[in-house]
């Protein structure tokens, strides 16, 4: 590590910080600015007029709008973004118990995918317009182009309606043993992965083919060295940063890109939290799983940026 | 040579005629036919959209209802025509203003450099972190969801990929020396922008407009497929799969029909972008 | 004795955006005799890398090695398996090829990537292949031959990095070693030392070699026998001596007349007589990159009080090596890069700085000629709408006058007429710059930066345009700043010569001041390592000249003192590296920045060259550093 390195690191982590607050403004100014009074929405129309005052009092909706704006940032920053305006529980809490499964169906996922995306990216990079790639190709390519909630429809179709493999609806109240577990799982895990290797594959394969086309691949074949050893020594080195940079946007994908998913297996994530917001207009929660998405999209990107920084000899080797 | 991530290729060769593989053929018809369909769909379609006229719920497929009934016994192919309009025509128009804006402020970007470069790049950027579908909720949360609310949020959520893209490809025209030689004579941005930039970068510029339609087209019929999209009475291929769901176990067209309608549209495209020879095509992301 | 290779009616074809295939090498036949060094000498687009690399049987995406017979060890290599053509790449045919800095990984060490072929074919043990690689760094003149290898490509310089390739290829002492035009895209100071670490590899091992070149004059150092390439077919086979002085083909011909610019610049006289205004001044300019700071400077600063004259009608040559800041001198005259400092004068008339800035009249007055012909015209625009653009927006032509105008200039660089109608990639390279020329005479300039217009085209076709030039400058008595890396072009055109080294003007003077002693010792450097077309120059040149000229790199900004002071033989530590060097006016007329007085120079040559004569004589040895 070098002074350069350190100061292009921390130059990365405060322009995460800066965005994120800049996203926190937009997500503020996108949900406050709101036609209609929040207060009288939430008491209805035959409240009267002294509880919807009291009402806007307690929400703050009486001060300046940049008043509200510190007030709204510092209660996330604390950790505590209000209480819900449909049923009143704390916010915190309710995003407490969906976050576990979306992160379980995130990480599950993404241990599946990365390996498998990576691998046939290389593949049909290094056997490019060959059959297999084209194949490989075409498949990703329909795939990504086609919305996910017919992906997994057509899953449904196959393995729990026809096959009767698997549950629709992944998510019974109550406690599952871990064989139901799993078969509860699979479907929602099954459709993520089929999305996430096609586009994670696409983009491997667009870096690794880039790295395979410098001059120094060229001469470690005029070297005599072997294809596995021009990809291992000489092109996969050089994507490291690419590379880092797929995964990133691919994993911040699953926990934001969920929401089809989480929808149609009724799985109770964070992401349908978010919907079910959007559809009752509850504000604090959309705010705040709004701010956890961007957040931890930036933190991935950030770490994306930072190992492409550290794996890059120009810096690492002064 | 720099080593920039968003890397596309200019060929600075004039544009000969274009020879299309079979694969880029089939794209370019089905996208032809769809956008027919978009035109004079309701000109052709056999019923009323919200005519019930089928007892069966789900029918089957038959010689008077080609593509059978839906779950109130509707004609499925005349709301798939019908809807054709939505779903092209929504996806079309926000991507359209997306590109204009996007664009434009690319261009101008890429040919101002400097302070103006470095605030728009900045703003975009941070705009680019959130989630597409997260800045839609967002949106429709806050206005309600109406047909000109899903066109202008679409359009603001492409706005910054397409800036990022065109600026990207205006950059490496702009390096080259011929607009160096128009900016020595004293020419202004405008003239840059049209005369020297422009010209030079459609065929990449084409393409990422079908990648963006794509995009808008999921983005639409997603909203759709959750409820938030295009409101009843009016329904487009993405409500069409969603009211029809229940249809799902017993395999009936009126929700595989429309699915397959948004895929041969997206398909299409993709098969047509993907096939189009070197210098036409740009590296979009989602 | 048996050939080491030998190739029959090679042919190669490849396919183009269209689909259509073309032959890009034609029925070519030759051998290379054990311990000899064929060239294979022809203009870009000739195929001679097309040929080195099908010698290992390797064909680049999108062409095909289409037929003939590659005899090599007793068998043909255009039928072996993959496997078995790579267990010869590297073990029996090592390839050296043009770009150093984008041929090694950058993220592997260097010592790893030298030794890499041993270690796949199993040559040697490891150890033995890293003493043999280091013995190699030794011999080629590498600075710190233990250590370099543990570095990174990024962190050496090309020279360095050029004489590594060669060490991986010869690490596994390979029979046949194929040379790609190796030293192309080096500077001449740095090149001279290459070619010697090269030459002397090659002769002491007895190395059967191809080397690739365009360039004649360095392969009549490095080569036996010349083999003479035209658009992918051979023209001529010889023995260099004979094809340097008798060649039969004509083609080889113009390229040994092309090789030797004549002089076409006005005479030293009407220089003189030209006691006029200058058309041009440019006065203590810095100029850079990057934000400014707090004190106006630049974060790169490129250029150091620069200042220059250029007198109407004559021609001020610019010369200096890659990076010196010759583009940036021209961007900062045109106004697309506002100075920092100083002020540029035209007729007298300061001029803003930035070309936003300036009036419609005084952009008309410059104009500017760029290196890449391909890349500056507009290639979506007819050559009739590029060459009208000026004339509609500076003199308000329109319609048939416009059109007229058009074809007149057209006339004016030798093109008909119709090519008003085509495209820009219908042209040839050497078509193409004569319509930026046109363009910029559109305008009616008084002054036109020609920034390396000639560095990018065949040597003949680079000739031609040189003629150009001189022929308008005679007809319409129009000035020209000419840029280039190249000594010999400016030589040929320019009436007086600045020497850029690392932003700062280092010499400035007539161009018959350049071959008079003394010279500022960069001048003296740059002079003495222009190859000449001749052999055994390259052997007559001493050592301390190599010594020196590897020492390092140029380095810009290092405050006020001389930027050449760590490959300058002749410099004084302690003085050199911390004043600032004083402006020094020479007998012979021009201008020096040099810490030396003119006696000293005049006594201690910077560069000592055996020129024949003095050989004979038995003087002008290697002088000692003096401090
Ligand atoms: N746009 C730029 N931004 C930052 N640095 C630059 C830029 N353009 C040039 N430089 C740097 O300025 C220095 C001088 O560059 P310049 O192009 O003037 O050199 P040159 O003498 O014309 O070289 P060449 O013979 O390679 O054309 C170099 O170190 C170069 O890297
Ligand atoms: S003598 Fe000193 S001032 Fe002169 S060139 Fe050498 S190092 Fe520079
Ligand atoms: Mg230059």
């Amino acid at each position: 590590m070098n002074t350069a390195v350190v100061r292009l690191i921390a130059g990365r982590i405060v322009i995460a910080i800066l965005t994120l607050l800049f996203v926190s403004l937009a997500v503020f100014v996108g949900t406050e600015i709101l036609p209609g009074d929040v207060a009288q929405a939430v008491l209805g129309q035959n409240a009267t007029p002294e509880a919807v005052a009291g009402l806007r009092h307690a929400l703050h909706l009486d001060q300046p709008a940049y008043i509200r704006y510190f007030l709204w940032l510092g209660s996330l920053l604390s950790g505590d973004p209000g209480r819900s305006l449909v049923n009143g529980l704390p916010v915190a809490t309710l995003i407490a118990s969906r976050l576990p499964n979306s992160l379980m169906l995130a990480f599950v996922t993404a241990v599946i995918c990365v390996p498998i995306a990576l691998m046939l990216g290389i593949l049909s990079a290094v056997w490019r317009g060959s059959r297999f790639d084209r194949a490989v190709s075409f498949v990703t390519m329909s795939i990504i182009s086609v919305p996910e909630f017919m992906i997994a429809t057509l899953l449904v179709i196959v393995f729990a309606v026809n096959l009767r493999w698997f549950p629709a609806l992944s998510y019974a109240a109550g406690k599952v043993s871990l064989d139901q577990f799993f078969r509860l799982f699979a479907l929602p895990v099954l459709t993520l992965t089929c999305v996430m290797i096609a586009q994670m594959m696409r983009m491997t394969r667009a870096a690794v083919i880039d790295t395979l086309r410098s001059s120094y691949v060229e001469m470690a074949v005029l070297k005599g060295a072997s294809p596995i050893r021009v990809v291992l020594t000489h092109a996969l080195p050089n994507a490291i940063g690419p590379i880092a940079n797929i995964v990133a946007l691919n994993l911040s994908f699953l926990l934001g890109g969920a929401i089809i998913v989480e929808v149609i297996f009724n799985y109770p994530g964070l992401a349908r939290l978010l919907v079910d917001a959007v559809s009752t207009r509850d504000m604090p929660l959309v705010q705040a799983c709004v701010m956890i998405f961007c957040a931890t999209y930036l933190f991935l990107v950030m770490l994306a940026d930072i190992s492409g920084i550290l794996s890059n000899p120009r810096l690492r080797h002064r | 040579m720099k080593n920039d991530q968003t890397i596309t290729v200019i060929d600075t060769s004039p544009p000969r005629r274009l020879r299309l593989p079979v694969a880029g053929m089939v794209g370019a018809g089905i996208i032809g036919f769809w956008i027919l369909i978009a035109i004079i769909g309701p000109y052709i379609a056999p019923h009323e959209v919200g005519a019930l006229v089928d007892d069966d719920l789900f029918g089957h497929m038959r010689w008077s209802l080609p593509l059978g009934s839906d779950y109130l016994g509707r004609d499925v192919l005349s709301r798939i025509l019908v809807g054709a309009r939505y779903s092209i025509g929504a996806a079309g128009a926000a991507t359209f203003l997306a590109i204009l804006m996007g664009g434009t402020l690319g261009m101008l970007a890429a040919v101002s450099r400097g302070a103006i470069d470095m605030a728009l790049s900045r703003f975009f950027d941070a705009l680019i972190s959130i989630p597409s579908k997260m800045s839609a909720l967002v949106v429709i949360a806050a206005l309600g969801s109406s047909i000109p609310v899903l066109i202008s949020t679409a359009a603001v959520i492409y706005t910054p990929g397409a800036f990022r893209i065109w600026r990207a490809l205006a950059v490496n025209v702009n390096e080259l020396d011929f607009v160096e030689v128009a900016r020595a004579r004293g020419e202004g941005t405008h003239y840059l922008i049209r005369e020297e930039i422009l010209p030079n970068i459609a065929g990449p510029v084409l393409t990422d407009f079908g990648l963006r339609f794509v995009f808008a087209v999921l983005l639409l019929s997603s909203l759709s497929f959750l409820g938030l999209g295009v409101q009843p009475p009016n329904a487009d291929w993405g409500s069409l799969v969603r009211e029809n769901i229940d249809g799902l176990a017993g395999g009936a067209p009126a929700v595989v029909m429309p699915a397959a309608a948004i895929a041969t549209l997206t398909i299409g495209v993709s098969l047509l972008i993907d096939n189009l020879p070197g210098r036409w095509s740009s590296t979009g992301e989602h | 004795m048996a050939p080491v290779i030998k190739v029959e009616n090679l042919r190669v074809t490849a396919q183009d955006e269209c689909g259509r295939t073309n032959i890009i090498v034609k029925d070519v036949n030759f051998e290379v005799q054990p311990g000899e060094v064929v060239a294979l000498i022809g203009e870009s687009g000739s195929g001679k890398t097309t040929i080195a690399l099908s010698l290992m049987g390797y064909a680049r995406s999108g062409a095909k090695i289409a037929g003939g017979r590659i005899a090599f060890g007793g068998r043909d290599l255009l039928e072996m398996s993959s496997r078995e053509l790579a267990s010869l790449r590297g073990r029996d045919v090592a390839y050296v090829p043009q770009s150093a800095a984008a041929s090694f990984n950058p993220a592997r060490a260097l010592l790893k990537q030298v030794i890499e072929s041993s270690e796949i074919h199993r040559v040697m043990p490891l150890a033995d292949a890293e003493a043999r690689a280091i013995s190699l760094f030794r011999e080629l003149v590498l600075p710190n031959p233990e250590h370099i290898g543990d570095r990174y490509p990024h962190q050496l310089s090309g020279g360095q990095l050029q004489r590594l390739l060669a060490a991986m290829a010869l690490v596994t002492n390979p029979k046949l070693v194929i040379f790609d035009e190796p030293t192309t895209a080096l500077d001449v100071t740095t090149q001279i030392e290459v070619l010697r670490v090269f030459k002397k590899a090659i002769k002491e091992r007895g190395t059967t070699a191809i080397y690739v070149s365009h360039d004649l004059a360095v392969v009549a150092q490095m080569a036996d026998r010349i083999i003479v390439l035209r658009d992918g077919a051979i023209r001529e086979v010889d023995e260099t001596g004979r094809i340097l002085k008798e060649p039969k083909n004509d083609y080889t011909k113009s390229l040994l007349a092309a090789a030797e610019p004549r002089v076409r610049a006005a005479t030293d006289e009407a220089l003189r007589e030209t006691s006029a205004q200058p058309v041009l001044e440019v006065r203590s300019v810095d100029a850079g990159y990057g934000a400014l700071d707090g004190e106006g400077s630049p974060a790169l600063t490129v250029l150091r009080d620069v200042s220059l004259t250029i007198k109407p009608g004559t021609t001020l040559g610019v010369i200096g090596e890659s990076g010196s800041g010759k583009s940036t001198l021209a961007r900062v005259i045109a106004g697309l890069l506002p100075a920092a400092r100083g002020e540029v004068l035209l007729n007298g008339e300061r001029l803003p700085r930035s070309a936003a800035q300036r009036t419609r009249d005084q952009l008309r007055r410059i104009q500017i000629v760029f290196q890449m012909a391909d890349t500056a015209l507009n290639p979506a625009r007819s050559i009739g709408r590029i060459l009208g653009r000026p004339l509609e927006f500076y003199h308000g032509l329109g319609g048939d006058k416009r059109r007229r105008r058009v074809a007149e200039l057209l006339d004016m660089v030798r093109l008909p007429a119709t090519m008003a109608e085509r495209y820009p990639s219908e042209l040839s390279g050497g078509q193409k710059q004569r319509v930026n020329l046109a363009r910029a005479l559109a305008a009616d300039p008084s002054l036109i930066l020609c920034d390396e217009v000639t560095s990018a085209l065949d040597t003949v076709v680079g000739a031609a345009i040189l003629d150009l030039l001189a022929e308008l400058q005679r007809e319409i008595g129009v000035a020209y700043l000419f840029i280039s890396h190249d000594l010999s072009t400016v030589k040929a055109v320019c009436d007086e010569v600045m020497i850029l080294y690392a932003g700062q003007m280092v010499e400035h003077g007539s161009r018959s001041a350049l071959h008079q002693r003394p010279l500022h010792p960069y001048s003296e450097l740059l002079i003495a390592s222009v190859p000449e077309l001749r052999e055994g120059w390259l052997d007559g040149i001493s050592e301390s000249v190599l010594k020196e000229a590897s020492a390092g790199v140029a380095l810009p900004s290092r405050g006020e003192a001389c930027s050449f002071f760590n490959r300058c033989s002749v410099r004084i530590p302690g003085r050199c590296d911390v004043e600032p060097p004083p402006l020094r006016r020479l007998t012979k007329g021009a201008h020096i920045r040099c810490q030396r007085t003119e006696q000293e120079l005049v006594q201690l040559p910077a560069v000592a060259i055996q020129k024949d004569e003095e050989r004979r004589v038995g003087t002008g040895t290697a002088k000692t550093v003096a401090g």
